[in-house]
Protein backbone atom coordinates (compact mmCIF):
# COMPACT_ATOMS: atom_id res chain seq x y z
CA UNK A 1 0.00 0.00 0.00
CA UNK A 2 2.60 2.51 0.97
CA UNK A 3 5.14 1.85 -2.01
CA UNK A 4 1.86 2.42 -4.60
CA UNK A 5 1.16 5.88 -2.79
CA UNK A 6 4.91 6.50 -2.67
CA UNK A 7 5.33 5.10 -6.57
CA UNK A 8 2.28 7.62 -7.64
CA UNK A 9 3.98 10.25 -5.99
CA UNK A 10 7.42 9.65 -7.15
CA UNK A 11 5.42 9.08 -11.22
CA UNK A 12 3.30 12.09 -10.57
CA UNK A 13 6.75 14.10 -9.94
CA UNK A 14 8.36 13.00 -12.81
CA UNK A 15 5.74 13.58 -15.43
CA UNK A 16 5.92 17.40 -13.87
CA UNK A 17 9.46 17.74 -14.49
CA UNK A 18 9.34 16.07 -17.58
CA UNK A 19 6.74 18.80 -18.99
CA UNK A 20 8.90 21.44 -17.24
CA UNK A 21 11.85 20.30 -19.07
CA UNK A 22 9.94 20.82 -22.29
CA UNK A 23 9.08 24.09 -21.86
CA UNK A 24 12.08 25.74 -20.08
CA UNK A 25 13.79 28.06 -22.72
CA UNK A 26 16.60 28.28 -20.25
CA UNK A 27 18.57 25.47 -21.66
CA UNK A 28 20.82 25.26 -18.40
CA UNK A 29 17.52 25.43 -16.03
CA UNK A 30 16.30 22.30 -18.40
CA UNK A 31 19.68 20.40 -17.89
CA UNK A 32 19.83 20.74 -14.21
CA UNK A 33 15.43 19.51 -14.43
CA UNK A 34 17.23 16.42 -16.41
CA UNK A 35 19.45 15.54 -13.40
CA UNK A 36 16.38 15.77 -11.36
CA UNK A 37 14.35 13.69 -13.69
CA UNK A 38 16.57 11.05 -13.48
CA UNK A 39 17.26 10.87 -10.05
CA UNK A 40 13.53 10.67 -9.63
CA UNK A 41 14.08 8.04 -12.28
CA UNK A 42 16.22 5.94 -10.04
CA UNK A 43 14.08 6.32 -7.15
CA UNK A 44 10.67 4.69 -9.02
CA UNK A 45 13.18 2.10 -10.66
CA UNK A 46 14.18 1.12 -6.69
CA UNK A 47 11.03 1.19 -5.70
CA UNK A 48 10.08 -1.58 -8.34
CA UNK A 49 12.67 -3.54 -7.14
CA UNK A 50 15.25 -3.15 -9.83
CA UNK A 51 18.10 -2.37 -7.64
CA UNK A 52 20.68 -2.92 -10.27
CA UNK A 53 18.75 -0.43 -13.00
CA UNK A 54 18.35 2.28 -9.78
CA UNK A 55 22.21 2.54 -9.25
CA UNK A 56 23.02 3.00 -12.95
CA UNK A 57 20.40 5.30 -13.55
CA UNK A 58 21.63 7.40 -10.68
CA UNK A 59 25.20 7.34 -11.77
CA UNK A 60 24.70 7.44 -15.43
CA UNK A 61 22.19 9.61 -15.97
CA UNK A 62 21.86 11.97 -12.53
CA UNK A 63 25.72 12.12 -12.86
CA UNK A 64 27.97 11.95 -15.50
CA UNK A 65 24.60 12.81 -18.52
CA UNK A 66 24.45 16.06 -16.74
CA UNK A 67 28.12 16.70 -16.42
CA UNK A 68 28.28 16.07 -20.71
CA UNK A 69 25.24 17.88 -21.06
CA UNK A 70 26.95 21.45 -19.33
CA UNK A 71 29.72 20.46 -21.35
CA UNK A 72 27.93 20.84 -24.74
CA UNK A 73 25.66 23.85 -23.78
CA UNK A 74 29.44 25.75 -22.63
CA UNK A 75 30.21 25.25 -26.42
CA UNK A 76 26.80 26.17 -27.59
CA UNK A 77 24.12 28.48 -27.13
CA UNK A 78 22.62 28.36 -23.27
CA UNK A 79 19.31 29.72 -24.63
CA UNK A 80 16.27 28.48 -27.10
CA UNK A 81 15.09 30.97 -29.16
CA UNK A 82 11.37 31.66 -28.26
CA UNK A 83 9.21 29.31 -30.39
CA UNK A 84 6.90 30.64 -33.04
CA UNK A 85 3.13 30.17 -32.78
CA UNK A 86 1.00 27.18 -34.08
CA UNK A 87 2.42 24.56 -33.42
CA UNK A 88 -1.08 22.96 -32.64
CA UNK A 89 -0.08 20.19 -35.53
CA UNK A 90 2.37 18.83 -33.34
CA UNK A 91 -0.06 18.73 -30.04
CA UNK A 92 -2.66 17.09 -32.11
CA UNK A 93 -0.50 14.00 -33.05
CA UNK A 94 0.72 13.80 -29.82
CA UNK A 95 -2.54 13.98 -28.12
CA UNK A 96 -4.50 11.52 -30.46
CA UNK A 97 -1.00 9.32 -30.06
CA UNK A 98 -1.16 9.46 -25.90
CA UNK A 99 -4.86 8.24 -26.84
CA UNK A 100 -4.17 5.51 -28.30
CA UNK A 101 -1.12 4.60 -26.07
CA UNK A 102 -3.15 4.95 -23.12
CA UNK A 103 -6.47 2.48 -24.66
CA UNK A 104 -3.64 -0.01 -25.68
CA UNK A 105 -2.38 0.15 -21.54
CA UNK A 106 -6.41 -1.37 -20.98
CA UNK A 107 -5.46 -4.97 -22.16
CA UNK A 108 -2.11 -4.82 -19.79
CA UNK A 109 -1.85 -6.91 -16.83
CA UNK A 110 -2.04 -4.92 -13.38
CA UNK A 111 1.43 -3.97 -12.08
CA UNK A 112 3.15 -6.57 -9.98
CA UNK A 113 0.42 -9.25 -11.49
CA UNK A 114 2.31 -12.39 -10.56
CA UNK A 115 0.39 -14.53 -13.46
CA UNK A 116 1.77 -11.99 -16.29
CA UNK A 117 2.86 -13.24 -19.16
CA UNK A 118 6.68 -11.97 -18.78
CA UNK A 119 6.90 -13.79 -16.14
CA UNK A 120 6.23 -16.91 -17.48
CA UNK A 121 8.65 -17.28 -20.17
CA UNK A 122 12.18 -17.91 -19.08
CA UNK A 123 12.11 -15.61 -16.37
CA UNK A 124 11.60 -18.27 -13.85
CA UNK A 125 14.16 -20.81 -15.25
CA UNK A 126 17.21 -18.15 -14.89
CA UNK A 127 16.01 -18.04 -10.77
CA UNK A 128 15.43 -21.58 -10.58
CA UNK A 129 18.72 -22.04 -12.53
CA UNK A 130 20.90 -19.94 -11.30
CA UNK A 131 22.52 -21.21 -8.15
CA UNK A 132 22.59 -24.15 -9.70
CA UNK A 133 24.22 -23.60 -12.93
CA UNK A 134 26.40 -20.16 -11.92
CA UNK A 135 26.59 -20.19 -8.26
CA UNK A 136 26.45 -16.52 -7.80
CA UNK A 137 23.40 -14.41 -5.62
CA UNK A 138 22.54 -12.09 -7.67
CA UNK A 139 20.45 -12.94 -10.98
CA UNK A 140 21.17 -10.04 -12.96
CA UNK A 141 24.33 -10.19 -12.72
CA UNK A 142 24.20 -13.84 -14.11
CA UNK A 143 21.72 -13.11 -16.79
CA UNK A 144 24.13 -10.28 -17.77
CA UNK A 145 27.64 -11.95 -17.76
CA UNK A 146 26.88 -15.65 -18.27
CA UNK A 147 23.22 -16.69 -20.08
CA UNK A 148 23.20 -13.31 -21.96
CA UNK A 149 26.99 -12.67 -22.33
CA UNK A 150 26.20 -12.47 -26.36
CA UNK A 151 23.99 -9.24 -25.92
CA UNK A 152 26.25 -7.93 -23.08
CA UNK A 153 29.46 -8.10 -25.55
CA UNK A 154 26.94 -6.28 -28.43
CA UNK A 155 25.81 -3.87 -25.65
CA UNK A 156 29.94 -2.92 -25.06
CA UNK A 157 31.12 -2.74 -28.54
CA UNK A 158 28.12 0.03 -29.14
CA UNK A 159 29.09 2.17 -26.18
CA UNK A 160 33.02 1.43 -27.48
CA UNK A 161 31.44 2.79 -31.13
CA UNK A 162 29.97 6.03 -29.78
CA UNK A 163 33.12 6.79 -27.91
CA UNK A 164 35.28 6.69 -31.01
CA UNK A 165 32.14 8.70 -32.68
CA UNK A 166 32.65 11.13 -30.29
CA UNK A 167 36.83 11.27 -30.63
CA UNK A 168 36.28 11.80 -34.26
CA UNK A 169 33.77 14.31 -33.83
CA UNK A 170 35.59 16.11 -31.31
CA UNK A 171 38.88 14.67 -31.18
CA UNK A 172 40.91 14.34 -27.49
CA UNK A 173 44.11 16.02 -27.28
CA UNK A 174 47.26 14.03 -26.67
CA UNK A 175 45.52 10.75 -27.68
CA UNK A 176 47.45 10.55 -30.81
CA UNK A 177 51.02 11.16 -31.41
CA UNK A 178 53.48 13.71 -29.18
CA UNK A 179 51.62 16.10 -26.95
CA UNK A 180 53.40 17.77 -24.24
CA UNK A 181 51.69 17.91 -20.80
CA UNK A 182 51.61 21.59 -20.56
CA UNK A 183 49.62 22.15 -23.90
CA UNK A 184 46.74 20.40 -22.39
CA UNK A 185 44.43 22.37 -21.13
CA UNK A 186 46.52 25.78 -21.13
CA UNK A 187 45.19 28.77 -19.10
CA UNK A 188 42.05 26.59 -17.14
CA UNK A 189 41.39 27.63 -13.40
CA UNK A 190 38.35 25.26 -12.97
CA UNK A 191 37.27 25.76 -9.51
CA UNK A 192 40.77 24.75 -7.76
CA UNK A 193 40.61 28.41 -6.34
CA UNK A 194 37.43 27.52 -4.52
CA UNK A 195 38.19 26.65 -0.84
CA UNK A 196 35.19 24.57 -0.18
CA UNK A 197 34.37 22.08 -3.33
CA UNK A 198 38.38 21.86 -3.08
CA UNK A 199 38.27 20.55 0.28
CA UNK A 200 35.21 18.00 0.32
CA UNK A 201 36.37 16.93 -3.52
CA UNK A 202 39.35 15.53 -2.21
CA UNK A 203 37.97 14.12 0.97
CA UNK A 204 34.95 12.61 -1.51
CA UNK A 205 37.24 11.29 -4.19
CA UNK A 206 38.71 8.54 -2.36
CA UNK A 207 35.90 6.80 -1.56
CA UNK A 208 34.14 7.51 -4.45
CA UNK A 209 36.56 5.35 -6.26
CA UNK A 210 36.79 2.89 -3.04
CA UNK A 211 32.91 2.61 -3.74
CA UNK A 212 33.57 2.12 -7.56
CA UNK A 213 35.56 -0.93 -7.29
CA UNK A 214 33.37 -2.19 -4.23
CA UNK A 215 30.43 -1.86 -6.92
CA UNK A 216 32.76 -4.06 -9.47
CA UNK A 217 33.41 -6.83 -7.49
CA UNK A 218 30.81 -7.13 -5.62
CA UNK A 219 28.46 -7.25 -7.94
CA UNK A 220 28.30 -11.19 -8.34
CA UNK A 221 26.82 -11.10 -4.55
CA UNK A 222 24.66 -7.61 -4.39
CA UNK A 223 23.74 -4.89 -6.92
CA UNK A 224 26.73 -3.99 -8.90
CA UNK A 225 28.81 -4.84 -11.43
CA UNK A 226 30.85 -3.59 -14.50
CA UNK A 227 28.20 -0.58 -16.21
CA UNK A 228 28.20 0.55 -12.62
CA UNK A 229 31.31 0.63 -11.28
CA UNK A 230 32.60 2.06 -14.57
CA UNK A 231 30.13 4.70 -14.26
CA UNK A 232 30.96 5.55 -10.72
CA UNK A 233 35.26 5.27 -11.29
CA UNK A 234 34.48 7.86 -14.47
CA UNK A 235 32.58 10.45 -11.85
CA UNK A 236 35.30 10.11 -9.63
CA UNK A 237 37.85 11.46 -11.99
CA UNK A 238 35.65 13.79 -13.94
CA UNK A 239 35.20 15.41 -9.87
CA UNK A 240 38.64 15.39 -9.77
CA UNK A 241 38.67 17.21 -13.34
CA UNK A 242 36.32 19.74 -12.49
CA UNK A 243 38.24 20.58 -9.08
CA UNK A 244 41.60 20.30 -9.80
CA UNK A 245 41.35 21.09 -13.61
CA UNK A 246 41.45 19.04 -16.63
CA UNK A 247 45.27 18.75 -16.77
CA UNK A 248 46.08 17.10 -13.50
CA UNK A 249 43.18 14.83 -14.73
CA UNK A 250 44.79 13.89 -17.74
CA UNK A 251 48.19 13.47 -15.85
CA UNK A 252 46.28 10.55 -13.56
CA UNK A 253 44.69 8.87 -16.79
CA UNK A 254 47.02 10.16 -19.77
CA UNK A 255 44.48 10.34 -23.25
CA UNK A 256 46.66 7.42 -24.28
CA UNK A 257 45.60 5.39 -21.64
CA UNK A 258 42.19 6.07 -22.11
CA UNK A 259 41.99 4.92 -25.69
CA UNK A 260 43.62 2.06 -24.37
CA UNK A 261 40.90 1.24 -21.74
CA UNK A 262 38.13 1.63 -23.96
CA UNK A 263 39.55 -0.59 -26.74
CA UNK A 264 41.08 -3.05 -24.35
CA UNK A 265 37.95 -3.86 -22.26
CA UNK A 266 35.98 -4.45 -24.96
CA UNK A 267 39.57 -6.68 -25.96
CA UNK A 268 39.30 -8.61 -22.40
CA UNK A 269 35.84 -9.71 -22.97
CA UNK A 270 36.24 -11.02 -26.46
CA UNK A 271 39.53 -12.40 -25.61
CA UNK A 272 37.45 -14.41 -22.80
CA UNK A 273 35.59 -16.14 -25.48
CA UNK A 274 38.19 -16.77 -27.73
CA UNK A 275 40.01 -18.77 -24.92
CA UNK A 276 36.61 -20.60 -23.86
CA UNK A 277 36.59 -21.60 -27.60
CA UNK A 278 40.60 -22.91 -27.63
CA UNK A 279 39.56 -24.40 -24.44
CA UNK A 280 37.14 -26.52 -26.41
CA UNK A 281 33.78 -25.01 -25.22
CA UNK A 282 31.45 -22.78 -27.56
CA UNK A 283 32.13 -18.98 -27.69
CA UNK A 284 31.76 -17.20 -23.99
CA UNK A 285 30.89 -20.35 -22.23
CA UNK A 286 32.68 -20.32 -19.61
CA UNK A 287 32.27 -23.84 -17.76
CA UNK A 288 35.55 -25.34 -19.66
CA UNK A 289 37.69 -22.35 -17.60
CA UNK A 290 37.80 -24.57 -14.64
CA UNK A 291 37.76 -28.12 -13.41
CA UNK A 292 34.66 -27.72 -11.83
CA UNK A 293 32.06 -25.90 -14.21
CA UNK A 294 30.70 -23.50 -11.48
CA UNK A 295 33.83 -22.01 -10.30
CA UNK A 296 34.46 -21.61 -14.56
CA UNK A 297 31.29 -19.56 -14.43
CA UNK A 298 32.05 -17.24 -11.61
CA UNK A 299 35.40 -16.87 -13.02
CA UNK A 300 35.02 -16.47 -16.27
CA UNK A 301 31.94 -13.90 -14.79
CA UNK A 302 34.20 -12.01 -12.82
CA UNK A 303 37.05 -11.12 -15.73
CA UNK A 304 34.14 -10.23 -18.15
CA UNK A 305 32.86 -7.54 -15.96
CA UNK A 306 36.56 -6.21 -15.54
CA UNK A 307 36.22 -5.84 -19.38
CA UNK A 308 32.93 -3.89 -18.79
CA UNK A 309 34.11 -1.95 -16.26
CA UNK A 310 37.14 -0.91 -18.13
CA UNK A 311 35.71 0.05 -21.63
CA UNK A 312 32.88 1.92 -20.14
CA UNK A 313 34.86 4.06 -17.80
CA UNK A 314 37.55 4.79 -20.48
CA UNK A 315 34.89 5.72 -22.90
CA UNK A 316 32.90 8.07 -20.32
CA UNK A 317 36.05 9.94 -19.59
CA UNK A 318 37.13 9.79 -22.91
CA UNK A 319 34.25 11.83 -23.66
CA UNK A 320 34.29 14.14 -21.25
CA UNK A 321 37.90 15.27 -21.92
CA UNK A 322 36.73 15.52 -25.84
CA UNK A 323 34.07 18.06 -24.31
CA UNK A 324 36.56 19.82 -22.34
CA UNK A 325 39.45 20.24 -24.25
CA UNK A 326 37.07 21.60 -27.31
CA UNK A 327 36.75 25.23 -24.90
CA UNK A 328 37.47 28.60 -26.54
CA UNK B 1 -5.64 -0.18 -5.42
CA UNK B 2 -6.94 -1.55 -8.74
CA UNK B 3 -7.47 1.90 -10.26
CA UNK B 4 -3.76 2.46 -9.73
CA UNK B 5 -2.71 -1.09 -11.33
CA UNK B 6 -2.54 0.48 -14.69
CA UNK B 7 -1.14 3.99 -13.52
CA UNK B 8 2.70 3.05 -14.11
CA UNK B 9 1.49 2.62 -18.06
CA UNK B 10 -0.53 5.96 -18.47
CA UNK B 11 2.75 7.59 -17.06
CA UNK B 12 4.54 6.03 -19.42
CA UNK B 13 2.40 6.45 -22.52
CA UNK B 14 2.68 10.68 -21.15
CA UNK B 15 5.89 10.64 -20.84
CA UNK B 16 6.81 9.10 -24.33
CA UNK B 17 4.52 12.03 -25.63
CA UNK B 18 5.84 14.81 -23.83
CA UNK B 19 9.73 13.62 -25.02
CA UNK B 20 8.17 13.22 -28.30
CA UNK B 21 6.26 16.31 -28.68
CA UNK B 22 9.80 17.86 -27.70
CA UNK B 23 11.34 16.49 -30.63
CA UNK B 24 8.57 17.32 -33.36
CA UNK B 25 7.57 20.81 -32.36
CA UNK B 26 11.14 22.55 -30.80
CA UNK B 27 13.92 23.90 -33.56
CA UNK B 28 16.59 23.67 -31.07
CA UNK B 29 18.57 21.12 -31.47
CA UNK B 30 19.71 20.43 -27.19
CA UNK B 31 16.18 20.60 -26.48
CA UNK B 32 15.69 17.56 -28.99
CA UNK B 33 17.73 15.80 -27.98
CA UNK B 34 16.41 16.20 -24.43
CA UNK B 35 13.42 15.44 -25.65
CA UNK B 36 14.87 11.78 -26.69
CA UNK B 37 16.71 11.40 -23.44
CA UNK B 38 12.81 11.58 -22.28
CA UNK B 39 11.43 9.33 -24.90
CA UNK B 40 14.27 6.61 -24.18
CA UNK B 41 13.40 6.85 -19.97
CA UNK B 42 10.07 6.27 -20.59
CA UNK B 43 10.99 3.14 -22.67
CA UNK B 44 12.96 2.45 -19.71
CA UNK B 45 10.09 2.59 -17.29
CA UNK B 46 7.59 0.79 -19.38
CA UNK B 47 10.67 -2.38 -19.01
CA UNK B 48 10.87 -1.63 -15.21
CA UNK B 49 7.31 -1.68 -14.47
CA UNK B 50 7.00 -4.94 -16.12
CA UNK B 51 9.40 -6.60 -14.32
CA UNK B 52 7.44 -6.10 -10.50
CA UNK B 53 6.17 -8.90 -8.94
CA UNK B 54 3.67 -8.36 -6.07
CA UNK B 55 5.54 -8.90 -2.99
CA UNK B 56 8.25 -9.40 -4.99
CA UNK B 57 12.08 -8.38 -3.53
CA UNK B 58 15.24 -7.39 -5.91
CA UNK B 59 15.88 -10.93 -7.71
CA UNK B 60 18.68 -11.53 -5.45
CA UNK B 61 18.90 -15.05 -4.08
CA UNK B 62 19.51 -15.25 0.02
CA UNK B 63 20.69 -18.19 1.40
CA UNK B 64 18.37 -20.64 3.42
CA UNK B 65 15.41 -18.08 2.53
CA UNK B 66 13.15 -20.86 0.34
CA UNK B 67 9.83 -19.03 0.52
CA UNK B 68 10.89 -15.47 -1.31
CA UNK B 69 9.77 -13.87 -4.48
CA UNK B 70 11.97 -12.58 -6.68
CA UNK B 71 11.13 -10.00 -9.27
CA UNK B 72 12.01 -10.48 -12.66
CA UNK B 73 15.59 -10.25 -13.45
CA UNK B 74 15.32 -9.83 -17.99
CA UNK B 75 13.79 -6.79 -18.09
CA UNK B 76 16.53 -5.63 -15.63
CA UNK B 77 19.13 -6.44 -17.69
CA UNK B 78 18.44 -5.39 -20.96
CA UNK B 79 17.26 -1.46 -19.30
CA UNK B 80 20.82 -1.80 -17.10
CA UNK B 81 22.94 -2.03 -20.35
CA UNK B 82 20.37 0.36 -22.55
CA UNK B 83 21.07 3.05 -19.43
CA UNK B 84 24.83 3.00 -20.34
CA UNK B 85 24.32 2.38 -24.34
CA UNK B 86 22.14 5.72 -24.12
CA UNK B 87 24.47 7.90 -22.61
CA UNK B 88 27.17 7.13 -25.15
CA UNK B 89 24.66 7.86 -28.03
CA UNK B 90 23.63 10.52 -26.24
CA UNK B 91 27.25 11.94 -26.10
CA UNK B 92 27.24 11.26 -29.83
CA UNK B 93 24.18 13.34 -30.57
CA UNK B 94 25.84 16.05 -28.47
CA UNK B 95 29.24 16.18 -29.97
CA UNK B 96 27.20 16.31 -33.30
CA UNK B 97 25.44 19.70 -32.22
CA UNK B 98 28.73 21.12 -31.02
CA UNK B 99 30.19 20.45 -34.41
CA UNK B 100 27.02 21.44 -36.27
CA UNK B 101 27.25 24.88 -34.43
CA UNK B 102 31.06 25.73 -35.15
CA UNK B 103 30.15 24.98 -39.12
CA UNK B 104 26.47 26.78 -39.01
CA UNK B 105 27.16 29.37 -35.97
CA UNK B 106 23.66 28.03 -34.99
CA UNK B 107 21.48 24.99 -33.33
CA UNK B 108 17.57 25.89 -34.73
CA UNK B 109 16.99 23.36 -36.87
CA UNK B 110 15.24 26.02 -39.40
CA UNK B 111 18.37 28.43 -39.96
CA UNK B 112 20.25 26.00 -40.46
CA UNK B 113 18.30 24.09 -43.45
CA UNK B 114 18.04 27.85 -44.27
CA UNK B 115 21.66 28.74 -44.24
CA UNK B 116 21.80 25.27 -46.51
CA UNK B 117 19.50 26.40 -49.41
CA UNK B 118 20.58 29.71 -49.20
CA UNK B 119 24.21 28.53 -50.24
Amino acid sequence: MITIVFGVFLLTLLLIVAIAIVREQDLFTAVTLMGIFSLLMAANFFVLDAADVALTEAAVGAGISTVLLLGALALTPGRERSIPKGRWLALVVVTLTTLVVVHATFGNPRLGDPGAPVHQHVAPWYLEQTPELIGIPNVVTAVLGSFRAYDTLGEVIVVLTAGIGVLFLLGLPGAVGERRREELALGRTYLSHHLVPQVVGRLLIPFILLFALYVQFHGEYGPGGGFQAGAIFASAIILYALIEGEREALTVISPRLLVWMMAGGALLYGGVGVVTMLLGGNFLDYSVLAEDPVKGQQWGIIVIELGVGITVAGVLLAIYHAFAARGR
Amino acid sequence: MELFGLFNYWVFALLLMVGFYAVISRPNLIKKLLGLSIFQAAVFLLYITMDKVEGGTAPIIQKGVDDAIYSNPLPQVLILTAIVVGISTLALGLALVVRIYEAYGTIEEDEIQQQDLNR
